[in-house]
């Protein structure tokens, strides 16, 4: 097999002789922007849904309105108590059967209605992408504007995984028909609600 | 290897039936009115264009300093990096990590990558079960197809072709043709499969030098549950795909999904920094196969650049005619053509010439890829190397003897109207000689050219 040098010398025997400079990278913050406002539109756009709550069973009661036959839950915050523990999995294939994940995001995106995660927030990675549905608690203070925005607050040293969660899973990979809940979660909800 | 003979590929996919050209067409420029639409809605558009192709560059032009800077930074995070000059060494490494691992099950998010370097096909015959988990390729897997899109692999297929493949291979109803279920059907057909997997494989978007963080996008979530389940996580990565910083991905996130689909990003933007808990494992083979070389090409080293967003295939009006397959090629479309030549000149030696030269692939690729420009210095590099197509060879240059001789062009435009007049349409729309003429009326040719018409209305007057 190759080594780094052999890999470095074959690109340097190619590099082409004119350099080309790094350029200064603007972040395209625009003055007034309601970032909540913008986050809901743009959530909105990928099919996710948010509501105001002031509590913790507020948003429990709409999960319960919205989702009623949901019989095992999971929760990553202990601002919400699930059916099943997180600390008790032993394996990430052992929350295959959880029906709504509950996780509090660490900061939401308005351009894109985005969400962001880590194992910080998810405590065991796949509860993100096995539970058939999400509930997401955001706390409206920590949404930034746009993805430069973005980038800047996120500490790559802090974690070993991170994602952006932009609405529910879709596909349009059959004829071109977009259709929610591929292979991650069906549907996601968004709260807002201080932390 | 032998030639691939594009026309001849096209002419099937147009002639299959009314139906599957048509549509595929229709969706492809779909995809590219809502790109339109939704980078006309970015004011700093053409800027983050002109920024993201200046990044690339730049990285391009030191990336023997990048790529070490990302080698040291992901092994200081606990991943263990391969090296790879060739698809032979890409496909022996990955088999080398799964065999060490006992890993014998493994699923697969969608990587380019290792479909150029037919992993696939390796690794099944040495006794692995690979899973592709995006909806697309896992079609074109069940199918033995390559894929014909970069981002829609299976978009060459109609909901009924789905449906009687699904029916046939996974056992869905046959009278089954409704997206949604046949989705969910997939679905349910994949998710023992994550479970039990004994390895995960993806590929990459972007890979970050300053932090050794490399990032996949999905819209499907199959590369995370790929990620976050099995014990072990192999990402092949091309050399091409570093960037200097974090920030640079403001930029390219922004671009990526927004080119490719029109949709503001991908649903998911997975950040991998290092191997999950303890007792899981994370590798990378970084690997050439042929972009080195490719870099020392000055016509065509700044192909190097693309983002893979398929945007200048849904623009391209020979693409959605002919589908992604005729190129015979993993890289379809207008990027396809520059790209291909580089693996092997005389197997793809047609590819330039499948092109109208429009340069709508040019307009919309977020990194400014002179693509139609390299369409043409790859056309030049053919005929120099006499590996064109005879007919064209041939037909090109008695085109050059008239254009340069007015007489000559006088006498070819009255011939061509007698001879068009004469010429019986089964022999103009004849399916062998002419696989575009299908659907497509020839303009009436006048009989007074437009040298008559100018002598007669404007001189002298």
């Amino acid at each position: 097999m190759s080594s780094l040098e052999e890999l470095l010398a074959a690109i340097r025997q190619n590099l082409p002789a004119q350099k080309v400079d790094y350029p200064e990278i603007p972040t395209y913050e625009k003055q007034g922007a309601n970032l909540k406002d913008k986050f809901i539109v743009n959530l909105g756009l990928s099919g996710g849904e948010s509501y105001d709550v002031g509590s913790i069973d507020e948003a429990k009661e709409i999960m319960q309105q919205k989702l009623p036959d949901t019989r095992v839950t999971c929760s990553a915050t202990s601002e919400w108590e699930g059916s099943k523990s997180i600390h008790d999995i032993a394996h990430p294939r052992e929350l295959e059967d959880v029906d709504l994940g509950i996780i509090r995001a660490e900061f939401g995106v308005a351009e894109m209605g985005m969400i962001w995660l880590t194992e910080n927030s998810l405590q065991v990675n796949s509860l993100g992408f096995l539970s058939q549905h999400l509930a997401i608690l955001l706390d409206p203070d920590l949404i930034t504007e746009n993805m430069h925005t973005a980038y800047r607050k996120i500490d790559f040293q802090a974690s070993t995984y991170g994602c952006f969660v932009m609405g529910p899973s879709a596909t349009a990979d059959i004829g071109a028909y977009l259709v929610r809940g591929a292979q991650g979660a069906r549907s996601l909800t968004v709260f807002f609600l201080k932390q | 290897m032998s030639k691939v003979k594009v026309d001849q590929n096209a002419a099937d996919f147009i002639y299959m039936d009314d139906i599957h050209q048509p549509t595929h067409d229709k969706n492809l420029w779909n995809a590219r009115m809502k790109r339109d639409t939704a980078a006309s809605s970015i004011p700093e558009w053409e800027q983050m264009r002109d920024l993201a192709s200046q990044i690339k560059e730049h990285t391009l032009t030191h990336l023997d300093h990048y790529v070490q800077q990302f080698v040291t930074e992901a092994t200081k995070r606990g991943v263990t990096v391969h090296f790879a000059k060739d698809d032979i060494e890409h496909n022996q490494t990955v088999y080398d990590i799964l065999k060490s691992h006992h890993a014998t099950k493994i699923v697969k998010s969608k990587s380019m990558l290792q479909e150029e370097c037919e992993m696939g096909a390796f690794l099944e015959a040495r006794g692995i079960e690979l899973i592709e988990t995006d909806l697309g390729e896992r079609i074109q897997q069940l199918s033995g197809e390559m894929p014909s899109h970069i981002v829609m692999p299976a978009i060459h297929k109609t909901t009924a072709d789905v449906a009687e493949l699904f029916a046939r291979t996974i056992g869905t109803d046959p009278n089954e043709d409704d997206p949604k279920q046949l989705t969910e059907a997939m679905r349910n057909n994949a998710r023992p499969k994550f479970l039990e997997a004994h390895a995960g494989l993806t590929g990459a978007n972007f890979a970050i030098a300053e932090t050794g963080a490399f990032v996949v996008c999905t819209n499907e979530g199959n590369a995370d549950l790929t990620a976050s389940i099995p014990p072990l996580h192999i990402a092949s990565i091309g050399i091409e795909k570093i960037l200097p910083k974090t920030e640079d991905l403001g930029l390219f996130i922004r671009l990526l999904s927004r080119s490719a689909l029109g949709t503001p990003a991908t649903r998911y933007t997975s950040h991998f920094m290092g191997p999950r808990e303890s007792g899981t494992e994370m590798h990378i083979v970084l690997t050439d196969n042929g972009r080195s070389r490719r870099l020392g090409m000055e016509d065509f080293w700044r192909s190097l650049k693309c983002i893979r967003c398929g945007a200048c295939m849904n623009t391209c009006p020979v693409y959605r005619r002919s589908g992604g397959l005729a190129y015979g090629a993993t890289y379809s479309g207008p990027i396809g053509i520059i790209i291909d030549p580089t693996f092997d000149e005389s197997k793809f030696s047609e590819l330039p010439f499948h092109s109208s030269l429009c340069g709508s692939c040019s307009e919309v690729c977020p990194v400014r890829i002179n693509i139609a420009e390299q369409i043409g210095l790859w056309r030049q590099r053919m005929v120099n190397i006499n590996e064109s197509s005879k007919t064209l060879h041939y037909a090109f240059g008695a085109v050059e003897k008239v254009f340069a001789n007015p007489k000559l062009f006088r006498l070819a435009e009255k011939a061509a109207y007698y001879g068009m007049k004469l010429t019986p349409n089964w022999l103009l729309y004849h399916k062998k000689l002419n696989a575009w003429g299908k659907h497509r009326e020839l303009p009436e040719i006048k009989k007074e050219t437009f040298r008559d018409w100018y002598i007669k209305n404007r001189l002298k007057k």
